[in-house]
Order: structure tokens, then sequence, then C-alpha cells
């Protein structure tokens, strides 16, 4: 019977010689620390992995040493680059032919001697042992392709958010990510290799072959071969897309005559794959066969899936295997079958690394002294290639990587994936605001947004490091690399799963850590704190002179001035970088004809505790936040202030937010009374990004005056917050600005970019001020978007 | 009910025909029966071939039988779809029109040549729904029997080739099971009654694959010939094995060597392409698509929780390669908890049904 092992076995691989130079700074990376090498050998193509540590420098802030009488510096505190080890993965895929080059390649840069054994896996891993034994001088040792390609598939599952994805051809936006679950058990994996194999997944150590089909990837290509004499594999398929299987199939209409009414066939539906052949008589076309071919083997894989789904009553199905592996016409096919077998009822799910699964896996297997899987791992967008479509007709950027290398890093997170325990429903929360995969406009607009902003960012880089010569041409690589990704991402919007605002950000980011600037704004929020520092007294002495109701609005007009103060946005630090002046009680001017009521945040009862996610430094921190989080103590809540764990643009990180606060309670009775009853808890959000992601909330630490470790998300619990007030653009605009919480929540935002304060229906430097109440609670009007 | 009784199935590929001639004729009917209806009779039961394609199976004939009062033989005959055309002109020709019989038909062909009857032969088809006609006829023969012997039989020791025997039983409490139809395509039934059925599935990997891909592979033209090739042939030498891949057994997940890992996998090799022969095609394509079947309805019957699947079609004709592989798949991925039945006359139930149709018909006015 048809159940199969189903493994990509090793086929007859092309094997030309093709000698190469590699690169060295962009293929192997960081072979010098490279330990725990594993590698999955499949019918034509090697996927390398290894363990490696990167050595970064990162930006840490220390207060100096003030006395008040000590006037003579102004500065508040010291900013020093540091250098911080982290772990990576690497992994690397590349075609067979390349195998023996790049064995050469780690060989001769090989330094760890530690290493002793290389984990393998894969049908080709037998055929290339004694290859890899000889040049590496590593022992082989061999893992099971299953378990190591259900490990893979775990690993990517939980640690990559947009891992997973339907395929839909005609829609706007061919791929659709989904969002991670939380929990990816129980799931079925359908691995398409040369025959089938239907693996139940149930956890991370239990999984079961539940059933299979002979009838594979290595039936289309065999088959393939044989009816139309076309030999490779990638060529059938671009045969396939090219054919017309209604000349060679039967289809219900050529038996009825039309459709099948009484049992809802239509007469498009193949009655009999290849029932048109059956004749000596007519000439069939290579293109029809293989399209035929293509259905049939599809059709068939996705109806056994479907009833395996049934029986074990499972409707996460991931395909892969080498018959999936990112080729469009499969991935449509497949789809196609299981709507027509489930009505819709179970999607196809593909994913982003799926060629990477068994390597990741293999390594896996091997590391698991290190135990990797205790920590959460993310994808480095700077070093990692992304999710390229080998659609037949594939556009220029494309072609031209074929036959190159495809890459994936991934960074040790020191952080752990936690759900924002307010969250009304963690499971549908999606942070970004625009897919920008699915909105070509938007899309357009912010990749052009992004180009426009890289000269600033590349100066600004220079300018942070200056006494540092190489910082130019470092500068100069930095811009290669965004500027490169932004153009990959003009062509591939899906490169890296759902492209947002958020993932723009990150990728910047990402590029910046890459070639060693931690921190570019690090200067100026250091001046800029200081100088707002001064004004802090005047602030909150102006504000007590209101009253009360007229001080409620003239604090959050405070907020939202001080959010305006924002290198991130185009729009402010082009005003700010020709007019320093441009000051506070300016903002607060412009911002004066804004009627909005403060709501119950104040006017009600007491909240018990707020979780305030902040923005900017300087001004906006100190001069918008603090009286803000002033007046919340005084009417006795406690206050949790959750700021950035790293640096992103001038937003304020953990760091510089402890010493701001301890210079503002050596002015403030008020603050320093908050710090000492443990009622102003700051901690970090566990983000390095100008944008928020309420599930990355977060193990971290809050060095503050209690010096205890706590999770936010068990401060929130512990506290029994009812209020959070998330600020600025990227927090409550780009992202969160649909975020349903389970409490009270605000979010408060000035528009410092015209494009979008168009789309939302305002002008530049509007407002948002979204008060909402979760359903069921008496709820407020919110005041969304009042112009100024 | 006026003579002749037909009943018609117009498949995909083969029209499957049955006639009633009635032996209990008197003296005086003889007298009144028109010529053309004499010569009718006389023309289908005095050959056993008509035309280039057309065949009457001898050795299906079930003789003696009684149907609506009357005794007679049932003959069963089968041609080509595609010589649909030529039968047409044939019931102008021979001036059918004027017999005022109802011609019941069934299948697909049933609607796709209705207007053709029409304007052709100036006939009036009665159209109905093959699977209905199915399941009558199918539990019509079971219970009338073969000549005195079961309809029905199945394989002891399916999993042993040495010791596999077809023994003959009765489906004498049929309900439920699960009925494959493999014709051009293959449909799955799950049937509770004879009234009460649901359609499971079905899949377009049929006797037409089969068929179809054995011509382009092989340039074989009939049925016969493919199957005769394929019983030559030896499919390992075309499809990947566990142990092929494995060197043995897989037993991490329980899978023996024999097993096939790849449909037509070693096809992916040039030498292996360049060293097969035609009659390995054959088979590989037969094996392929017998085991296919075999496990879409091995899940169905898990599914619905049947443990009786029945096979018909005409897929099944000569074919005990398929039979015998069926049996065997059903019985080892089920550890012996499934049973595959089958009956001899294979693809003829939809035109039975279409038959009794008729004769239930002219019973109530």
């Amino acid at each position: 019977m048809a159940e199969c092992g189903g493994v990509d076995s090793s086929t007859s691989g092309h094997t030309m010689d093709k000698s190469i130079t590699l690169p060295p700074d962009e293929i192997f990376r960081n072979l010098e620390n490279a330990k725990r090498f594993a590698i999955d050998i499949g019918g034509s193509l090697t996927k390398l992995a290894y363990y490696s540590t990167v050595q970064h420098k990162v930006a840490k802030v220390r207060s100096f040493e003030h006395n008040a009488k000590d006037a003579d510096s102004d500065k508040l505190y010291e900013i020093s680059v540091q250098e911080e080890v982290t772990a990576r993965l690497h992994f690397i895929k590349f075609e067979n032919a390349y195998i023996e080059t790049c064995l050469d390649f780690i060989r001769d840069h090989l330094v760890n001697t530690e290493t002793k054994v290389i984990k393998a896996t894969g049908g080709g891993a037998h055929k290339f042992k004694e290859l890899i034994e000889r040049k590496l001088g590593l022992k082989v040792d061999k893992e099971d392709e299953m378990t190591c390609l259900i490990k893979g598939c775990n690993f990517v599952l939980r640690n990559i958010p947009h891992e997973a994805f339907v395929y839909a051809k005609h829609a706007d936006s061919e791929f659709r990510f989904q969002t991670t679950h939380p929990d990816i058990f129980p799931y079925l994996l359908i691995n398409i290799g040369s025959g089938v194999s239907i693996v139940k997944v149930e956890s991370e150590d239990k999984f079961e072959r539940i059933g299979g089909s002979s009838i594979g990837g290595g039936t289309f290509w065999g088959l393939g071969a044989l009816l139309t004499k076309t030999k490779r594999f990638d060529e059938l398929l671009q045969l396939a897309s090219k054919g017309q299987h209604a000349s060679v199939d039967m289809l219900v209409k050529d038996i009825y005559g039309g459709s099948y009414g009484s049992l809802g066939l239509t007469g498009d539906l193949i009655a009999s794959s290849f029932g048109k052949s059956a004749t000596a008589d007519k000439e069939f076309s290579k293109e029809d066969m293989a399209k035929s071919l293509l259905h049939m083997i599809s059709n068939d894989i996705g109806q056994l899936a479907c009833l395996y789904a049934k029986l074990h009553n499972l409707s996460r199905v991931y395909f892969g295997g080498f018959f999936i592996r990112g080729h469009p016409v499969t991935m449509h096919t497949i789809t196609y079958s299981i709507n027509f077998f489930t009505k819709g009822e179970v999607q196809a799910l593909f994913l982003r690394h799926e060629g990477y699964l068994g390597a990741i896996g293999a390594f896996l297997k091997g590391a698991e002294e290190d135990n990797p899987n205790q920590y959460s791992w993310g994808e480095n967008y700077a070093g990692s290639s992304g999710l390229m479509s080998v659609s037949p007709d594939m556009n220029p950027m494309q072609r031209a990587r074929s036959g190159t290398f495809d890459m994936l890093e991934m960074d040790r997170l020191e952080r752990q994936l936690v759900n924002l325990p307010l969250l009304q429903d963690p499971s549908s929360y999606i942070p970004d605001t625009v897919d920008l995969t699915e909105d070509a406009l938007a899309r357009e607009y912010w990749l052009y947004c992004f180009e426009e902003a890289l000269d600033g960012v590349v100066k600004r880089a220079v300018a942070s490091q200056p006494d540092i010569p190489e910082a130019n041409e470092r500068a100069e690589k930095f811009r290669q690399k965004y500027r490169h990704k932004l153009q990959t991402l003009r062509h591939q919007p899906f490169a890296y799963g759902s492209l947002t605002v958020r993932s723009l950000l990150d990728t910047r980011e990402h590029c910046l850590n890459e070639f060693n600037f931690p921190d570019p704004y690090s200067k100026i929020k250091q001046r800029e704190n200081d100088v707002a520092l001064k004004y802090y007294q005047k602030a909150v002495k102006s504000m007590e002179e209101l009253s009360w109701e007229q001080r409620q609005f003239a604090l959050v007009r405070g907020v939202l001035a001080g959010n305006v103060f924002d290198w991130g946005a185009k729009a402010v630090s082009d005003v700010l970088e020709s007019d320093p002046e441009f000051g506070f009680e300016e903002a607060k001017r412009q911002l004066e004809g804004i009627r909005m009521c403060p709501v119950n945040t104040v006017s009600g009862p007491p909240h018990k505790c707020a979780l305030f996610f902040v923005d900017n430094s300087g001004v906006d921190i100190i001069l918008g936040v603090m009286p803000f989080v002033r007046e919340l103590l005084s009417r006795g809540t406690e206050v949790v202030l959750a700021s950035n764990s790293g640096p992103a643009l001038n937003d304020v990180t953990n760091g510089e937010l402890q010493i701001l606060t301890e210079r503002i309670a050596a002015m403030d009775p008020v603050i320093q009374a908050g710090l000492r009853e443990d009622r102003l808890t700051l901690v970090q959000s566990g983000s390095s990004s100008p944008c928020l992601d309420l599930r990355i909330c977060v193990r971290v630490v809050v060095f503050f005056l209690s010096r205890l470790d706590k999770v936010l998300a068990m401060v929130v619990r512990e506290r029994q917050t009812d209020l959070v007030i998330i600020e600025g653009m990227g927090r409550a605009i780009h992202t969160n600005y649909y975020a349903m919480l389970s409490c009270e929540s605000l979010k408060m935002a000035v528009i410092k970019n015209s494009w979008l304060a168009d789309r939302l229906g305002g002008k530049l430097f509007s407002v948002v001020f979204k008060y909402e109440v979760p359903a069921g609670k008496p709820s407020q009007d919110s005041a969304a978007l009042t112009p100024s | 009910s006026a003579f002749p009784w037909f009943g018609m199935d117009i498949g995909g590929t083969l029209v499957k025909l049955v006639y009633f001639e009635p032996v209990d004729i008197t003296a005086e009917e003889e007298q009144e029966e028109v010529e053309n209806l004499k010569s009718i009779r006389r023309y289908l039961t005095s050959n056993v071939a008509y035309g280039k394609t057309g065949v009457r199976d001898v050795h299906l004939e079930l003789r003696n039988l009684t149907m609506c009062g009357r005794t007679g033989n049932l003959h069963f005959i089968r041609f080509p779809t595609q010589a649909m055309p030529r039968f047409i002109q044939m019931g102008h020709d021979k001036n059918f029109s004027s017999l005022h019989t109802t011609l019941c038909a069934t299948g697909g062909g049933a609607y796709k040549f209705e207007n053709d009857f029409r304007t052709m032969a100036d006939l009036e088809l009665l159209k109905l729904d093959e699977l209905d006609c199915l399941i009558r006829g199918l539990l019509f023969v079971d219970r009338v029997g073969f000549n005195g012997h079961p309809e029905c039989y199945y394989f002891q020791n399916p999993s042993d080739t040495q010791s596999c025997v077809k023994k003959p039983c009765t489906l004498d409490n049929p309900f439920p099971m699960l009925l494959v139809n493999i014709g051009s395509g293959v449909s799955i039934l799950a049937v509770y009654s004879e009234n009460n059925y649901k359609r499971v599935t079905g899949t377009s990997l049929g006797g037409g694959t089969f068929l179809g891909l054995c011509c382009l592979l092989t340039g074989c033209e009939t049925f016969e010939e493919a199957l005769e090739m394929a019983s030559k042939g030896d499919s390992t030498n075309v499809d990947k094995l566990v142990k092929d891949i494995y060197g043995g057994d897989y037993e991490r997940f329980g899978l023996q060597g024999s097993a096939v890992a790849s449909s037509f996998g070693h096809m992916m090799s040039k030498d292996k392409r360049d060293s097969i022969s035609k009659e390995d095609l054959a088979r590989a394509t037969l094996v392929t698509i017998t085991n296919n079947i075999g496990s879409i309805a091995r899940m169905c019957a898990v599914n619905e929780k049947i443990e009786r699947v029945v096979f018909v079609g005409n897929f099944l004709r000569i074919n005990t390669v398929s039979t015998k592989l069926l049996a065997y798949a059903m019985d080892f991925w089920s550890k012996g908890q499934l049973r595959a039945l089958f009956l001899e006359h294979e693809g003829y139930f939809g035109a039975v049904g279409a038959l009794m149709e008729l004769l239930k018909t002219t019973e109530d006015p």
C-alpha cells in the first residue's frame, strides 16, 4: 500500500563543477567564533547551521555623581560604549554543487578546535559523509530526518512571528501571514518530498507519523520526466504553469455535458485525471500533460491531508518538502485542493523558512546541552535573505539571486515572549495598524519615506561617533545594506513576513547594530535631557498655579506638546534641526485650540495603577510625561513607567529614564515619595523599537529602589493595573491603534507625518487622543483626532 | 410493461447496457410481437460482439431470472462511449422509436447525449441518477445471486500471496457499507440503506487515469492491452521503495522496506528511465492508482466508522492485480479491521438499476 517514507531522498542532482570565490564577510559569517555545526543535505540543496557569538557595541549611560552644589558639570550622565556578547544562529542554504567549495572554505576559516562532531540529516547526508569527514575532520553524526524536521518546525513556529502564511494567488498580497498563536500545538505537518509523510505533532517531544502516500514530489518529477522528456523539477513546474489541463483530463462536463447538479459537482471539476489521453490518435503538449500531472498530485495530497486532519480533528495544517519549497505553482494547487475538499474549514499553511527546518532541527539536536530552546530567538533582518518567490516569472532581482546563497540569522533575545496580561484577546491581537504587504499605496509611501530619511540617519550615525575615524566607512556600509533591504522589500514586500512601519524601523535598527551604531541619538538625547531638566520645576510650578480642571487639560496638552519633540519624525526633525529654539511653550500654544475631554482618566475615581508606555527623551518625558505622572501619584494612583530596553531613535531608554527619574526625585518631593514608597516603578518594555508589540513584554529586570527582578507582566498583575497609557506615533498609531485592552486605555500621540495625517483624515500635527473603556464598563467618548 | 427491456449506463469511458430477454413468451405474444422487436432480440442474443467495439459479457449472463413477473435472461453488453453517435444512429436506423418504450438511462451520458437521442433517433430518455441506480442495481443482483452462486466474493489470506484465495460470500446484512465505484474516476459512498446514502468523496485518479497514463507511457491502446502488459511488469523498477532510501525498514515509523516510498520515484534518474520496460511502467501505473484508491477508501472507512468496503466498477474487470492489492491494503493497514468485498458484475449495476427503474415506472402508472 502506498504508505511511504516520504523522504526528500537524494536524487540525481546535477553536479557541475562550480568553482566560486566566497565573500567571507557576507556568507559564512563569524566562523572564527563558530561551534556546533549541523548540516542537512537534500536532493539538490545543502543547508548548513552553526552557532556563533557576536560582539556588539552597546551604548550605556552612567550617572555622574551630582551634588546640588557642584554646578560645573551641566551634563547629567555620561555615555559609554561597551562591548556585549550575544549569541547568534546562522543558517545558510546553497546548491549541492557548491558543497566542496564551502567545506574547504569552512575548514580554512574555522578557528574553534573544540568542535569535533557535525550533526547531519537529509537523504544526502549518507552520500557526502566521507567528504565531510575528510574535509572538516569532524565526525558525522546522523540524526533522524523526521525528528529534525519537527524540531525545526516547532522552533520557527515559536520564535518567528510571521513564519506561517496562507497563499492566495489572486489576492492583493499573495502571502497572508498568520499571527503567531502562543500555543503552537497540535498541528499536522504534511511533508512532500519524493513521497508524502503526514505527521501529527502534539508537543515539543511528541509526534507521530499518522500516514503518508507514495504519490508525491518524486511522482511529479519521475512521471513528468517520462511524459515530457524534461529532466529538471523546476522546468517541469514551469511547463505546468503554462499548460491547460482540460485537454488531457476528463472533466465532469465531458461526461455530463455540464455540471452534475444533484451532487454539486461543477462542470469544470476533474472527473478523471488523464482521462482524455486514453487514445492513440492524439498528441498532447508537454505543458498540458505537466499541468494535468500537477493537478492530479496536488489534489490527491490535499485530499489525503484533509482526511487525516478530519480524523484527528486538527485545523492547523502546514505543508513542506521540496515539492512546496516556495514554489507559487504548487502552493496554489495545494491551497486550491484543501479549499475544495474542506470547503474552507481547513487552511493550507506554508512556512517562510520551510527549507531550513531539517538543518535547524539537526542543529538543535546537537546543541541540547546549551539548551537553545529555553531562550527566545529573533530573526535578524540585517543578516537574513528573506523569502524569495521563485515564480516562473521571476523579477530580475530574484533571478540574480538564484544559484547563490540564502541566509537566515537569528539572535538570542534577552527576553521571553509573553503576552501583556491586559490584552483583551491575545490570540487576535495584531500590533500593527497597517499591513503594508496588502496596502500597496501605504507601502510605496513608507518605503519612499525611509529611503528619503536614510541620508539623515547616516549623518547622525557618523556624528554619534565623532572620535572614531572608520565610522564613515561603517556608516556607508549601513547605508548600502539598508538601501538594499528597502529595494528587496519593494519587490518582495513579503520577504520578512508582513511588512509594517514597525518592521521597517526594526530592520533599520538591526542594520545599524550590525555596523556598530548602537545608539546614533545618544548625544542628542543627552543634550535634550539636560536642557529639559532645567525647566522641570518651572513647568510643575505653572501647573500647580492652575485650577484643578484647568490643570487636567494642561497636563494632557503637556504630554501631547512634549510628543511633538521627536527626531524620528521627518517633519519635526526638519524643524528641530533648523530652529533649535522651537520651544515647548510654542508647541503647547499650537495645541491650545484643541478641545478634548480628559474624561474619567482624571475626573473619575482614582485608578489603582497606571501603566505608561513612554516615548521620547528630553522635553517629552521630562516636561510632558513627568508632570502627568506626578498628578497621578498625587491622586493615589500607582504608576509603572515602561520604557525601551535598548535604544531606538530618540526614545528614552530604561537606563536613561532611571537617571532622569533620580534627578527629578531630587527636585520633586512627590516623585521622591513615589519612588520611596514603591508607588512609582520603572520597567523595561523589552523592546528596542520605536513601536510596541504588547506580546513581547518581557522578562526583564527592574533596577530601581527595590532592586528586585521583576517581569513587567508580573508587575502589571500584582499591582492590578487598571489604566494603560500608550504615548507616541510608533506605539499608539503605527502599532496598537486598534489594540483592545481589558482595562481602560488612553492612546495619545501627535501626528508628525502629513501623509499619515491625511490617511487618518486630519492635518499635520493633529492629535490622537483615544480613550477606550472595555465593553461592559461605562464608556466615555473618545476624542480621536481633533484637528489643531 | 412493453418490451424491449433495456437499462443503460453511459459513463465517461464505457456504455453499459443490460437487456432482458424474455424466455416465457407465449405463442400469442410471439404473434403480436412486431418484427423489429424480434430482430433486436435476435441480434443481441445471437451475437457476442457488436461492431468493432461492442462486447457481450456472456459469462455474466443471469439466466432464468424473474423480473416484474416475467422470466428471462439478463444480458450484459458494453461498448466505448466514443461509439455513442453510431449507437444512436443505429437506434434511428432500426426505427426504435416506433416501439413506444421508455429508454431508461443513467450516467453522465444520459445528460450529455439526451439531445442527440431526441434529434437523431426521435427518442426520449428517462434520465436517472447514477448513484441511485448503482445502489439499487447492486442490491438487486446480490439478492438474486449469480445463477445459483453468490454474487459477492472476498480474498482469504490477502496478506499472503501464496495462500490468498478468492472466496464467495453473501451480503446478507449489507448495511452500512462503504461503496467504492471505480470507473473513469472514483466515487465513494457511505450506504446505510437502499435509499439512504451519501457520497463521501471521490478522486479523479481512477480507471481513466490508469488507461490514460498507460497509453501515454507505453503506446498501448486498450484496457486489455494495458492490463496484459501490467501483468508482466515489475513496478519496483519504477517505484522507489522504503528500502531504496533506508536500506531496509524505516523502523522509527514502522514502515516495511518493501513499502512504496515514492511512486515513479526512480524515474527522477535518467539512468533508471533508460533501463525500464513498458511492462514495468504499466505495472507501476496500475499499482500506483490502485494503492491510492485503497488509501483514500481506507481513510473514508475509518472516518465514517464503516468496516465493510465494497469495490465495484469496470476498473476491476479482469484485473486481479488490483482486486488482490486492494484486499491486501484494506487488511494490512487496518490490522484486519476492514474487509474488502468485490462483486462479479463489477461495472453493470448502474445499468441494472436503470432497468429496474423502467419496470418500476411502468408498474405504477
